[in-house]
C-alpha cells in the first residue's frame, strides 16, 4: 500500500504544473468555446442550478491510483466475472508464463555448450507431441465452461424494473428514461483552473468525483433494481462503460444495443467512452450514481418526471434531499433543491443534436 | 530439416569459387540496380532500408506518444505543431493525438513489420533457402517494393492536410466507418486510405510472387516437407495476404464511395450498417495480425536450431502448427468486437474459436524449447532475441486467452490491457524475432559481421525497456483505462509514468543498434560464408558472405 500511497503524491505532484501550463498555452480555446451554440446555452440554462451532489467513495467506481487489478465489482454478474478473471485465468496465465520461463532457464543452464558439448540429434518424440496438443486442449475447456456460463449469465436478463436511454454524442452522453418522461445531458466538468471555463460554469468538485471523469449530470438508477439499458449513438460509434458494473457496450449509430446491469450497492460509478470517435474521445465520462429507490423516486421527481403505475405517477412532493438517505449531499445548502425548468432540459437534447 | 545438413555439405564444393564468381559479375551501375532492381537481394536490402525508415518514424511517434501520457494533462500535444492550421484550439489538439495514433499503428503494421518481415527477410532467404537464383517474378518484385513508397508518403503527406477536427487522419488504424466517413471532413482519410490501397496492391503482388517461387522454384529434391521453416512461414503469410488483403481492399474502397459518392454501405440511414464495416475490416485484421509474426516463427526456429546445433524438434507439426494457425486465423475475426452487440451464440463461437489457436500456438512454444532440450547452446545474439521472443511471446498468448473470452473482454475491451496484449506479441513478439533475423543474417547479407557485446547490450536494454513500457499497460486497462486517450484522470499517472521511462530505455537501446549497426558496416571484421559453424544447416549457409549477385546458376540438388 505504500506503492499506492507513492502514487497518489506522484499524481498531486505531476497534476499541478500540467494544468498551470495548460493556463499559460490555452487562450483562443476560451474564445472558441463561447462561440459553440451549446455552450451558450448550456450557460443560460445550467446556471440557477443547484449544487446537490454525492461524493464518490475514494476507491470505489473509480480507478485506483497505481492500482493493478480488476475495479471492485458491484453487479452479481461483475463479481463472478471477476472471480473467473481473478481466480482462474490469471491463475492459469501466471502458471503457464512461469512454466515456459521455468522450462526456458532449465535448458538454458542445463544445455549450455559447457555443460553439453554433444547436441543431441533428436527431432521427435511422439507422446510429448500429444501430451503438449492434448493438455493445452483441456486447459481451454476447464476455460470455456466457466467462460460460456458468464457470457449466458450476461445474456439472461432478468425482467426489467427500469428502462434508461443511452445516447453517445461527439462529445457527451445524453440519457432518457422513457417511462418516466426524465431526459438528462452528461457532460464533463472542467477543472476550476481550467481557462477554457466560462463565465458561470460549474467547475468540478471534489465531491464531483475524480478530474475528467466527473460529470455535470449523472445518469441516476435505483440500486437493486433491474436496468435495461437501449444504447445508441448519434453521430459516431461510441462506447458505453462502467468498469465497476462489468459492463460495455458499443453505442452504434441507427443501431439499438441492449445491456442490463443490477446494481446492489448505492454509490457513484465511472467510467469513460470506449470507441474512438474523435477529437474529445477522452472527454466524454460516464458517471452513474446508484439510489435507494425512495430517492430515485425523489430524483425522477426533481427533474419534473413521474413514476411509471401506482402512486408515485403523479411528482413526488418532497424535495429530493429531504429524504434521508445514506449519500451526504455536498455542495450548496439542500433548500435550493426544488425541480427545475425541465421543458430547458428537453430542448437541450434536440438543440445538441 | 535434419536430412538438410548432411546434403548441404557437399555442396559446399561447387560454390567454394564464389567469391571470385562475384568480383567477375556483371553488377548494374547504381541506378539500375537500386531504382530499377530486379535481384531478389537488393529489393531485400531496400525493404530493409524502408522498413528501418519506417521504424523510426513509427517509434518518434510512440515518443511523443510517451511523452504526453507521463503525466495528466496535455503537455506536448499544445505545443507548436509542425502541421495543421495551427489556431491552437483544444479540439485540434486531441485530434493531433488521434492522427498519431493512427499513423503509430499504420506505419507500424504496413511500413515497419510487413516489410521487414516479407519483404526484407522474404525476399532476400526464400530464394537463398530453397536454392532458387532469384523469385519467380523479378520485375514485379520491383514493383511490389516501389509501390509502398508512394503509399508511405501518402500517409505521410495525409497529415498536411484536414482531417476534421485539425490536420491529419484521426481515426484509428482500423478506420471504422462512421468516424471515418461523417466524421472526417477533408482529404486526410482518403489519402490514407489510397495508402492503404496502395500498400495493399503491393503486399498482395509480393504474395503471389512467393507463393509461384515457392512452388515452382525449389531445387531439386527440395520437397515442401524438406523446406526449411522460415519458408514455410513466408508460405503460409503469402496465402494469408492472398485471401485478406482484397477483402481490406474492398472495406476501404466501400468507405472511399460512402465518403466522396453519397453510398450509404456503412450508414443506417441509407439501409448500411456501421458494425459491417468492422466485420469486413476485422476479416482482414485478424489474419494480418498472424501476417506480422508468422515470419517471426520461421526465424526464430531457424535461430532456435542453428544455436542448439539440433534440427528443429518436431518439423512437421512446426509446419503444419503453422497452416492451422493461419486457416484458423481466418475464422476468428469477431472477437475484435465482441462489445458491437452481437448474439449469444456469435459470441460463443468465436469465443471457442480464438482459443483454438491456443493449441497450434503451444505447439510452436513447446517444441522450440524441446529443440533447445537435449541441444549445445550458445548465447549469441541472435539466440538471446529469440529466447526472449519465446517467453515473451508466451505472456502476450496468454492474455490472449484472457480477452477470446467473451464476457471477460465485456471489461477488457479498449482497454490498454488490450494495448499489453498487442504489444507483447507484437512489439516484443515480431519486433524480437526481426531484431533476431537480423542479427542472424547481419554477416550474410553484408559481409561484415555486427559487434557482439555492442547487440548484447541492445538485446538486455530493449528487453528491460519494453517490459518497463508494456507491461505496466496490463494495470491501466485492468484499473480501466481506456485506449487511445491523450489524457487521463490522475489514478493512472503511476504506471503511465513507469512506462515512459521504460520508452527512453527502449529509444536509448535503439541508439546502440544503430551505432552497431553503421560501426560493423563500416570496421566489422569479414563474415565468413558460415559464420555459425555446425548448426547453420540451410543452403544459405553453404554460399559466401555476401553471397554472389546470382547465385545457383547450376542448381544445387537436395536428397
Amino acid at each position: 500500500m505504500k506503492l499506492i500511497g507513492w502514487a497518489i503524491a506522484l499524481a498531486a505532484a505531476m497534476a499541478t504544473p500540467a494544468a498551470a501550463q495548460q493556463a499559460t498555452t490555452d487562450e483562443t480555446a476560451t474564445v472558441q468555446a463561447a462561440q459553440d451554440p451549446v455552450a451558450l446555452n448550456e450557460i443560460q440554462t445550467m446556471a440557477p442550478e443547484p449544487l446537490k451532489t454525492t461524493a464518490p467513495t475514494p476507491g470505489v467506481g473509480e480507478p485506483v491510483p497505481g492500482g493493478w487489478g480488476t475495479q471492485l465489482q458491484v453487479t452479481e454478474i461483475g463479481r463472478d466475472a471477476a472471480f473467473f478473471h481473478d481466480y482462474w485465468l490469471l491463475l492459469l496465465c501466471a502458471v503457464i508464463s512461469l512454466f515456459v520461463l521455468g522450462l526456458l532457464l532449465y535448458v538454458i543452464v542445463r544445455y549450455r555448450r559447457g555443460a553439453n558439448p554433444v547436441p543431441s540429434r533428436t527431432s521427435h518424440n511422439t507422446t510429448v507431441e500429444v501430451v503438449w496438443t492434448v493438455v493445452p486442449v483441456l486447459i481451454l475447456v476447464a476455460i470455456a465452461i466457466p467462460s460460456i456460463q458468464l457470457m449466458r449469465a450476461q445474456y439472461s436478463p432478468p425482467p426489467a424494473d427500469l428502462t434508461v436511454k443511452v445516447i453517445g454524442h461527439q462529445w457527451y452522453w445524453s440519457y432518457e428514461y422513457p417511462d418516466h418522461g426524465v431526459e438528462i445531458i452528461s457532460n464533463m466538468l472542467k477543472e476550476c483552473d481550467d481557462p477554457a471555463l466560462r463565465q458561470g460554469e460549474r467547475c468540478r468538485t471534489g465531491a464531483d468525483g475524480p478530474p475528467l471523469l466527473a460529470v455535470d449530470e449523472r445518469m441516476v438508477i435505483p440500486a437493486g433494481q433491474v436496468v435495461k439499458f437501449i444504447v445508441t449513438a448519434s453521430d459516431v460509434i461510441h462506447s458505453f462503460a462502467v468498469p465497476a458494473f462489468w459492463e460495455k457496450i458499443d453505442a452504434n449509430p441507427g443501431m439499438l444495443n441492449e445491456t442490463w446491469v443490477k446494481v446492489d450497492r448505492p454509490g457513484v460509478y465511472f467510467g469513460q467512452c470506449s470507441e474512438l470517435c474523435g477529437a474529445r474521445h477522452a472527454y466524454m465520462p460516464i458517471a452513474v450514481e446508484v439510489l435507494p429507490p425512495a430517492q430515485f423516486a425523489a430524483w425522477v421527481a426533481s427533474k419534473g418526471g413521474t413514476m411509471p403505475g401506482g402512486p408515485g405517477a403523479t411528482p413526488v412532493e418532497a424535495p429530493a434531499g429531504v429524504e434521508a438517505g445514506a449519500p451526504q449531499p455536498a455542495g450548496t445548502p439542500e433548500a435550493a433543491e426544488p425541480a427545475l425548468p425541465t421543458p430547458a432540459v428537453a430542448n437541450r437534447a434536440t438543440a445538441q443534436n | 530439416m535434419s536430412t538438410i545438413p548432411a546434403d548441404a555439405r557437399h555442396l559446399e564444393q561447387p560454390h567454394q569459387a564464389q567469391p571470385d564468381e562475384y568480383q567477375a559479375e556483371h553488377v548494374p551501375g547504381f541506378f539500375t540496380r537500386w531504382f530499377l532492381s530486379t535481384n531478389h537481394k537488393d529489393i531485400g536490402t531496400l525493404y530493409l532500408i524502408f522498413a528501418i525508415v519506417a521504424g523510426v518514424i513509427g517509434g518518434a511517434i510512440s515518443g511523443i506518444m510517451r511523452a504526453e501520457l507521463m503525466e495528466p494533462g496535455i503537455q506536448v500535444l499544445n505545443m507548436a505543431w509542425p502541421i495543421g492550421p495551427g489556431t491552437g484550439n483544444f479540439d485540434e489538439w486531441a485530434h493531433h493525438w488521434n492522427v498519431l495514433i493512427t499513423a503509430h499503428g499504420l506505419i507500424m503494421v504496413f511500413f515497419m513489420v510487413m516489410p521487414a518481415m516479407i519483404g526484407g527477410f522474404g525476399n532476400w532467404f526464400v530464394p537463398l533457402m530453397i536454392g532458387a537464383p532469384d523469385m519467380a517474378f523479378p520485375r514485379m518484385n520491383n514493383i511490389s517494393f516501389w509501390l509502398l513508397v508512394p503509399a508511405f508518403i501518402l500517409l505521410l503527406g495525409s497529415s498536411l492536410v484536414p482531417g476534421g477536427s485539425g490536420y491529419g487522419a484521426g481515426t484509428g488504424w482500423t478506420v471504422y466507418a462512421p468516424l471515418s466517413t461523417s466524421g472526417a471532413p477533408g482529404p486526410a482519410v482518403d489519402m490514407a486510405i489510397f495508402s492503404l490501397h496502395l500498400a495493399g496492391a503491393s503486399s498482395i503482388l509480393g504474395a503471389i510472387n512467393f507463393i509461384t517461387t515457392i512452388f515452382n522454384m525449389r531445387a531439386p529434391g527440395m520437397t515442401l516437407h524438406k523446406m526449411p521453416l522460415f519458408v514455410w512461414s513466408v508460405l503460409v503469410t503469402a496465402f494469408l495476404l492472398l485471401l485478406a488483403l482484397p477483402v481490406l481492399a474492398g472495406a476501404i474502397t466501400m468507405l472511399l464511395t460512402d465518403r466522396n459518392f453519397g453510398t450509404t454501405f456503412f450508414d443506417a440511414a441509407g439501409g448500411g450498417d456501421v458494425v459491417l464495416y468492422q466485420h469486413l475490416f476485422w476479416f482482414f485484421g485478424h489474419p494480418e495480425v498472424y501476417i506480422m509474426i508468422l515470419p517471426g516463427f520461421g526465424m526464430v526456429s531457424q535461430v532456435v536450431a542453428t544455436f542448439s546445433r539440433k534440427p528443429v524438434f518436431g518439423y512437421l507439426g512446426m509446419a503444419y502448427a503453422m497452416v492451422a494457425i493461419g486457416v484458423v486465423g481466418f475464422v476468428v475475426w469477431a472477437h475484435h468486437m465482441f462489445t458491437t452487440g452481437m448474439s449469444l451464440d456469435t459470441k460463443m463461437y468465436f469465443t471457442a474459436a480464438t482459443m483454438i489457436i491456443a493449441v497450434p500456438t503451444g505447439v510452436k512454444i513447446f517444441s522450440w524449447i524441446a529443440t533447445m532440450w537435449g541441444g549445445s547452446l550458445t548465447f549469441e545474439t541472435p539466440m538471446l532475441w529469440a529466447i526472449g521472443f519465446i517467453f515473451l511471446f508466451t505472456v502476450g498468448g496468454v492474455t490472449g486467452v484472457v480477452l477470446a473470452n467473451g464476457g471477460v473482454d465485456t471489461y477488457m475491451h479498449d482497454t490498454y490491457y488490450v494495448v499489453a496484449h498487442f504489444h507483447y506479441v507484437l512489439s516484443l513478439g515480431a519486433v524480437f524475432a526481426i531484431f533476431a533475423g537480423f542479427y542472424y543474417w547481419f554477416g550474410k547479407m553484408w559481409g561484415k559481421m555486427y559487434n557482439e557485446f555492442l547487440g548484447k547490450v541492445h538485446f538486455f536494454l530493449m528487453f528491460i525497456g519494453v517490459n518497463l513500457v508494456f507491461f505496466p499497460m496490463h494495470f491501466l486497462g485492468l484499473d480501466g483505462m481506456p485506449r487511445r486517450i491523450p489524457d487521463y484522470t490522475p489514478a493512472f499517472t503511476y504506471w503511465n509514468s513507469i512506462a515512459t521511462a521504460g520508452y527512453i530505455i527502449t529509444a536509448a537501446s535503439m541508439v546502440v543498434f544503430f551505432i552497431n549497426m553503421f560501426w560493423s558496416l563500416g570496421w566489422g571484421r569479414k563474415a565468413p560464408g558460415n559464420y555459425w559453424g555446425e548448426g547453420a544447416t540451410t543452403l544459405e549457409w553453404t554460399l559466401s558472405s555476401p553471397p554472389p549477385y546470382h547465385q545457383f546458376s547450376t542448381l544445387p540438388k537436395v536428397d
